[in-house]
């Protein structure tokens, strides 16, 4: 990076340490982090949609859509995270590839599954295997936001279809009074109103999610867990900067890294928590409403 | 006329495929000298300069993947690389599901390290990474088996005292030799039939390519040249 580093064997102290620090291994590193973000910015709204799904068709009137949510929501809390993670990205894969052989090779004529090894023509790859690499990145952290998805939505489903009992019936029973629907009921008054039972139990959820980030490397992904790991290892002559075993060092980068992501998240979600409050017939609303007069 | 464009475009087409036969080279990347992650990031080693090496030889075009070393056998199955050169000792067990080509490097000495130049290796913990053929031959010689995940903690596990001593490949522990006291002990061990590249069992012109390069390398020498280079001038050689 600096025109300094070129030959780092001559470096001592600082300005090693400087040139350590901005090797394009560490760039990675740092990268990572912002992979990490972005995984659970896309991940939290995905598995609300999907928690927010579930919850309404485990709510549903119509029997298979209200077996289908409550199956999801059982079925996906019952397996254990790991299994799930394994098993998810590699059936999707398998599942996405299988299609498209049917589609790109109609006289594909070799069994896709024979014995261990799976098999589609090479236009059905996903990506193909002349796309550059970071196609194939993509698509592994594509897998794995689904994958992430499915299980916390199923989490999210349950803490929501929680929530949405607890709104008092009295309200739901006004407003049918008023003579609205069931969807009117449902939209005016029901949803506005069980976020504010919901918070707490989907600000869990997020705390854990944040947590539960190492569980990329599973997928392959090099997220900061991997690197760390990587970067601190004994480094022997044959690196450019060697060194002694350092994981402890990037480790607790790490540690320092969710710490401060748990605070930020404690403090926003605290905000959200007081205004969702606001106004309703709970000892939260009640506390602001005498804090307020 | 119409069909006479169409069947040179598809003609041309698939030559282009045929000349740029794309190549997923996967790998381990903790494994130095044999394969490492670099400080620019890229994997280097031993093994990516003879796997390009091989690749513009046959005329194939070469990426490198990195996969970890627990599930990189059941991703070469499942597809999403081509080979596996990742230190891989040629193995019976490991040949029931995935086919080697020639060994690229010779069978090689396996050893023991340990602090303490007394240490009991046949009653004592030994540590050694999961899945490697070390493992395996710890658990008959009746010492206890630690296993770990890399080769960077079996060495610490020896350094905290967690394990006796550590026995793995020869080479990949030769540059710990002297940190903090770790010393050779014992004998060393002769195991598995060499290191090859692994494939699926299906990708037989693959494998032949390889086979036809390596041939070709160990013939003008140029393989042992190779690994002069990196596992220094005392180093197994083919002959």
């Amino acid at each position: 990076m600096f025109s300094t580093c070129t030959d780092p064997s001559s470096l001592h102290g600082l300005s090693w340490m400087l040139c350590y620090l901005t090797t394009g291994k560490h760039m990675m590193f740092y990268g990572s982090f912002g992979v990490v973000l972005i995984l659970l910015a896309v991940t939290a709204p995905a598995a609300l949609i999907f928690g927010f799904g579930g919850a309404l068709a485990a709510r549903s009137h119509i029997a298979p859509l209200k077996l289908f949510g409550r199956g999801y929501i059982s079925m996906v809390r019952g397996v254990p995270d790991i299994v799930f993670f394994l098993f998810v990205p590699i059936a999707m894969d398998q599942g996405l590839e299988y299609l498209r052989n049917r589609v790109k090779c109609p006289d594909w004529n070799q069994p896709v599954w024979a014995g261990n090894e799976f098999h589609v023509c090479a236009a059905a790859k996903l990506p193909l295997n002349t796309a550059p690499q970071i196609y194939h990145e993509i698509y592994g952290f594509a897998l794995a936001v689904v994958a992430f998805s499915i299980v916390y939505g199923a989490f999210a489903a349950n803490v929501l279809y929680g929530a949405m009992q607890a709104v008092p019936r009295a309200q739901l029973e006004t407003a049918e009074a008023y003579g609205m629907t069931r969807a009117q009921v449902n939209r005016r008054v029901l949803i506005p109103q069980m976020w504010a039972y919901a918070i707490p139990g989907l600000s869990n959820l997020w705390m854990i999610l944040i947590k539960a980030t190492p569980l990329l490397f599973l997928l392959g992904i090099e997220d900061i867990v991997y690197w760390a790991r990587e970067l601190g290892a004994t480094k022997s002559q044959i690196y450019a900067y060697p060194h002694g075993d350092w994981r402890l060092y990037y480790f607790l980068a790490l540690l320092i890294f969710y710490l401060v992501m748990t605070k930020l998240s404690e403090l926003v979600l605290d905000r959200i928590n007081r205004r969702l409050a606001f106004g309703q017939a709970t000892a939260a609303g009640e506390a602001l409403r005498k804090a307020g007069a | 006329m119409k069909k006479l464009i169409l069947t040179a475009a598809i003609l041309g087409l698939s030559a282009g495929v045929a000349a740029a036969e794309t190549v997923r080279m996967g790998t381990e990347g903790a494994y130095p000298p044999y394969n490492y992650i670099d400080d620019n990031g890229q994997v280097a080693g031993f093994e990516r300069e003879l796997g390009d090496k091989l690749c513009e030889m046959e005329k194939l075009d070469c990426t490198w993947v990195t996969n970890d070393w627990d599930s990189i056998i059941p991703n070469l199955l499942s597809g999403n690389y081509d080979t596996i050169m990742a230190g891989m000792s040629i193995t019976e067990e490991r040949e029931k599901s995935i086919d080697f080509t020639q060994a690229y490097y010779p069978p090689a000495a396996s050893s023991y390290m340990a602090m303490d130049p007394g240490v009991d290796l046949k009653g004592g913990v030994v540590a050694a990474q999961t899945g490697t053929i070390q493992a395996a031959h710890v658990a008959e010689t009746g010492a206890t088996l630690a296993e770990y995940a890399t080769l960077d903690d079996t060495i610490a596990a020896v350094k905290n005292g967690e394990a006796d001593a550590v026995f793995a490949d020869k080479d990949a522990l030769k540059p710990f030799a002297g940190t903090d006291g770790m010393q050779f002990v014992g004998e060393d061990v002769q195991l598995g039939k060499g290191i090859g590249i692994g494939l699926r069992k299906s990708d037989t012109a693959l494998k032949d390519k390889f086979n036809d390069g390596i041939s070709k390398l160990k013939a003008d020498g140029s393989l042992n040249e190779m690994l002069k280079k990196y596992f220094g001038d005392d180093a197994l050689t083919f002959n």
